[in-house]
């Protein structure tokens, strides 16, 4: 009896630790920015080419900064999240257009509406580089002193925005 | 007649749905060399069990062009691979660094090991201490013949 103890209980120590590992999602790779400033860019909005957009003209308020692009599927299902948020006003948001033609991205925003203040036009994705961007839909939140306080990969629910990014927001804007 | 004009077409037509490959660089083979080297250390973020160097994903030819902008601006590996981990954390490099987080990770099979030898050691020595018991007056005959006898048993 007593020589069945120590394997059953091995045993049970690695379904226990297998069962936690299929809980994980590997996607999620933890972002080694959060806590720090974001990084500069200097883009060309997508509606207006002419004038440009930097994160710098946002410094004194708390921004979502959102990646998408029209080709990007997972951002159909996170864009009536993003509008209903756009109108209750809780948090300005900015776009990412990420490695998109000008005109799909344009008239994706007209199909679909658009939340955004504006979008950034990163066409080449060096931009997407430096936020360490690699599956679109990404969000950052911003605070006031520009630096990346939150991060979600993969596209922003309602559940996500309740629970984590506006009580975050509210304390950003309250700090 | 017109199938054929069809089939010439399409044949035409073929040399444009060929697939891309990545971007050439034989003018370059040593720069080359170098960014496949740097980049086969690297892991893929969309493929996560491929580097950058294997995987065609849009994202890695991507790393792959700016790992080859910066050597051509004469940056070192080191500070290639410091601009990755600051942008995708460690998860990047094959080779994890060595560092608290990380310690189990790379003495943890050394520690399986040293448990497993600990563990074999103690059962060795509890079957040695154990007692042989005493064998028969018949077998011990049967040995003691054996042994003289050139290992022939007489019956």
């Amino acid at each position: 009896m007593n020589r069945f103890v120590l394997p059953l209980g091995i045993f049970a120590v690695l379904v226990a630790l297998l069962g936690i590992g299929l809980t994980l999602n590997p996607r999620e790779v933890p972002s080694p920015l959060i806590g720090k400033p974001a990084p500069h860019f200097d883009l060309p909005q997508l509606g207006e080419p002419g004038k440009t957009f930097s994160e710098r003209d946002m410094l004194g308020k708390v921004w979502l900064l959102n990646v998408w692009a029209s080709w990007c599927v997972s951002c159909r299902e996170e864009h009536p999240v993003l509008l209903d948020l756009a109108k209750s006003g809780a948090v300005p948001i900015l776009g990412l257009n990420y490695k998109d033609e000008r005109k799909d991205g344009l008239s994706w925003l007209q199909n679909m509406g658009d939340p955004y203040r504006l979008s950034a036009f990163d066409f080449q994705g060096r931009v997407g580089i430096d936020y360490g961007v690699y599956g679109v839909p990404e969000t950052y939140l911003i605070d006031k002193r520009g630096v990346i306080r939150y991060k979600r990969i993969g596209p922003v629910t309602r559940e996500v925005l309740k629970e984590q990014i506006l009580p975050l927001v509210q304390e950003l804007e309250r700090g | 007649m017109a199938r054929l004009l069809v089939l010439l077409a399409a044949l035409a037509c073929a040399p444009a749905a060929w697939p891309k490959e990545a971007a050439p660089a034989a003018a370059e083979p040593a720069l080359e060399a170098r960014v496949m080297a740097l980049s086969s250390e690297l892991r893929c973020l969309v493929c996560q069990n491929q580097t950058i160097a294997d995987s065609n994903a849009g994202l890695a030819s991507d790393l792959r062009e700016e790992i080859r902008e910066m050597m051509r601006q004469g940056k070192s590996d080191r500070q290639i691979v410091a601009f990755m981990v600051d942008r995708y954390g460690d998860f990047v490099l094959y080779r994890p660094p060595l560092k608290a987080a990380t310690v189990l990770l790379w003495f943890g099979p050394l520690l399986l090991v040293l448990i497993g030898i600990i563990a074999l050691f103690r059962r060795l020595a509890r079957r040695h201490r154990a007692e042989e018991p005493p064998l028969a007056p018949a077998d011990a005959e049967r040995a003691r013949r054996l042994l003289d006898g050139g290992g022939t048993e007489a019956r």
